[in-house]
């Protein structure tokens, strides 16, 4: 079984986030790179299958981005992935990383394709379903469980107070969310040694059209002072909540 | 010309993100100039369906076959894209969360129609259709125009609110053609809690961080939430920990919630957890660090030990109640 990972090189959570340009393109400026987190959190689970002995034959990582993205592509393959393809383009919506990662795939036939349930950059929350539709392949979204057995696939998606065990045939698209997998592995020295060897292939994009633009950014507004409430009086916050803030 | 609303029903009654969902589509199709237009899919009662019109439904599409019970995403989105079509909708509003997020973006590819997803408010203009979702998890708003000829928006969930628009609504049995697809995802077992208020429906939410200290000193916090009527919710080292459900987990990489009141106990309050709570109308904050970032997001703060303190919380919202 082929399993291929889609992944995004976004700014490190804790990034101060700032813009430039008049507001219309983010700062880069002195930001630490990272693998999407819910993408690496997918990669660590597929890892972990073939590590099981799942049947796993390959794990490809495929991301869309300029050369910078790179040093976060050695990751995965630092991690424990075969192998990269990077798809040359700086993409301005999800329609068209979609479309890009579409393309490649349709070159690259695999039979798990897994995402990200959303990137902390854009929180576009919608290359995984996009990229289903345009393969014309199934999806099932909010994954917090993957097993594969003998070539079996089961799943487990998260719904409103519960989760549904889910079985689906291959080839499918698995957008994953938190729980699929606990702790992300760090690279250690052999396997970032060995990353350097990996095949790490880059592909020019193909024309793929986009939906939306977008036009600026804007930070939210400051807020208010936190009006501090003496612990000795812990009354005196509830009587603000139920007087002056009116809730409860 | 018509602005579709895809609403979501738990068990046969709508969500209250229904309700926000079909307020929200009142007012861009005030905009526009135009009619609401509900789906629902699966089974639900027409008193139930009639609720829509109260938020503004003009008529309601009641998809409820046998083959909707379950969600496939092929499925529905085929569902969905006839309804549009149907409907002749040139704007399609759905929820923020894991099902408009399993299904926006099949349609935006169905329908060639631009996608806004996490928005928190109405457009700017409808020509064009401008419109400000979240981005950088909440840390920034990115401002967006989309000039396809339908637009998609996901709306975050208690972003707008619900507001009545009392109109009749028009019931109309929905049969879609679903000869050319078939459901793939095969289901094999539920397990959920009915009964149970959501933690995205919630109003209030009292969350837990590690200044908890362990899963036995949650009792307060449900107690908390029990006498206000709360949802409870923690942290991501909580949920890690196992003290607590992963479907407890607010912040960047868990939940996104925006309830008007939330209690954050024991929670320093990372830039991560700050991301998933920031839309919240009003913050609590009660940590024995006076620098711990939370201070900054919230309204009122207690700087003390949690443990004194929550009791303490409790006993002043008994006598409240009480009146």
């Amino acid at each position: 079984m082929k399993v291929l990972i889609c992944i995004s090189n976004v700014p490190d959570t804790t990034t101060k986030i700032k813009f430039v340009n008049n507001n219309t393109a983010f700062d880069k400026s002195g930001v630490q790179w990272i693998i999407n987190p819910w993408d690496e959190l997918a990669l660590t689970r597929a890892l972990d299958l073939k590590d099981a002995g799942a049947g796993i034959e390959s794990i490809t990582v495929m991301n869309v981005g300029l050369a910078d993205a790179e040093p976060t592509i050695r990751k995965a393959l630092a991690i424990g992935a075969d192998k990269a393809i990077r798809i040359n383009a700086d993409p301005v919506d999800s329609f068209q990383v979609a479309s890009l990662l579409a393309d490649a795939i349709k070159k690259e036939p695999c039979d798990v394709v897994l995402c990200g349930i959303e990137s902390c950059d854009y929180n576009g929350a919608s290359v995984g379903g996009m990229l289903a539709e345009l393969l014309d392949l199934p999806s099932v979204s909010a994954v917090s469980f993957l097993n594969i057995t003998n070539g079996k696939v089961e799943l487990k998606r998260e719904i409103d107070g519960g989760q549904e065990s889910i079985e689906i045939t291959t080839p499918f698209v698995g957008i994953v969310q938190k729980g699929i997998a606990k702790d992300p592995r760090i690279p250690n020295m052999r396997g970032i040694m060995m990353a350097k060897t990996k095949p790490l292939q880059v592909l020019e994009p193909s024309a793929a059209e986009k939906l939306a633009i977008v036009g600026s950014f804007d930070l939210p507004k400051a807020k208010a002072a936190c009006k501090k409430i003496d612990p000795d009086n812990v009354k005196e916050l509830v009587r603000l909540l139920h007087h002056e803030a009116k809730l409860i | 010309m018509s602005v579709l609303v895809y609403t979501e029903n738990w068990d046969g009654k709508f969500k209250k993100l229904s309700f926000e969902l079909v307020s929200y589509a009142h007012e861009i199709a005030k905009m526009l100039n135009t009619r609401v237009v509900a789906l629902s899919i699966g089974c639900v009662s027409n008193d139930e369906l009639l609720k829509l019109g109260d938020y503004g439904a003009a008529e309601v599409l009641s998809a409820s076959n046998d083959c909707c019970k379950n969600l496939d995403n092929q499925v529905y989105s085929h569902i969905i894209t006839q309804a549009a079509s149907k409907a002749d909708a040139n704007v399609i509003i759905m929820a923020h969360n894991n099902i408009g997020k399993a299904l926006a973006p099949r349609l935006s590819v169905r329908l060639k129609a631009g996608l806004a997803t996490g928005v928190l408010s109405l457009p700017q203009s409808v020509e064009p259709f401008t419109i400000t979702r979240k981005a950088f998890t909440s840390k920034a708003m990115a401002r967006i125009t989309i000039n396809t000829p339908v637009k998609i928006v996901t709306l975050l969930q208690n972003a707008f609110g619900i507001h009545e628009n009392p109109t009749s609504a028009q019931i109309e049995v929905f049969n879609p053609d679903l000869s050319a697809v078939t459901a793939k995802t095969i289901i094999k077992e539920i397990n959920k809690v009915t009964g149970k208020l959501l933690l995205t429906d919630a109003e209030i939410v009292v969350s837990g961080g590690r200044g908890m200290k362990g899963p036995e000193n949650w009792g307060g916090i449900e107690e908390l939430a029990a006498l206000l009527g709360a949802a409870t919710a923690c942290s991501r080292p909580v949920s890690d920990e196992g003290w607590r459900p992963h479907s407890e987990h607010t912040g960047q990489t868990g939940k996104i919630i925006a309830p008007d009141l939330y209690f954050a106990l024991g929670i320093s309050g990372a830039i991560q957890h700050l991301g998933g709570i920031s839309g919240s109308k009003c913050i609590v904050a009660v940590n024995k660090d006076p620098d711990a970032p939370i201070f900054e997001a919230a309204d009122y703060g207690i700087v003390g030990d949690v443990m004194k303190v929550l009791p303490e919380i409790i006993a002043a919202v008994k006598e409240i109640k009480q009146g």
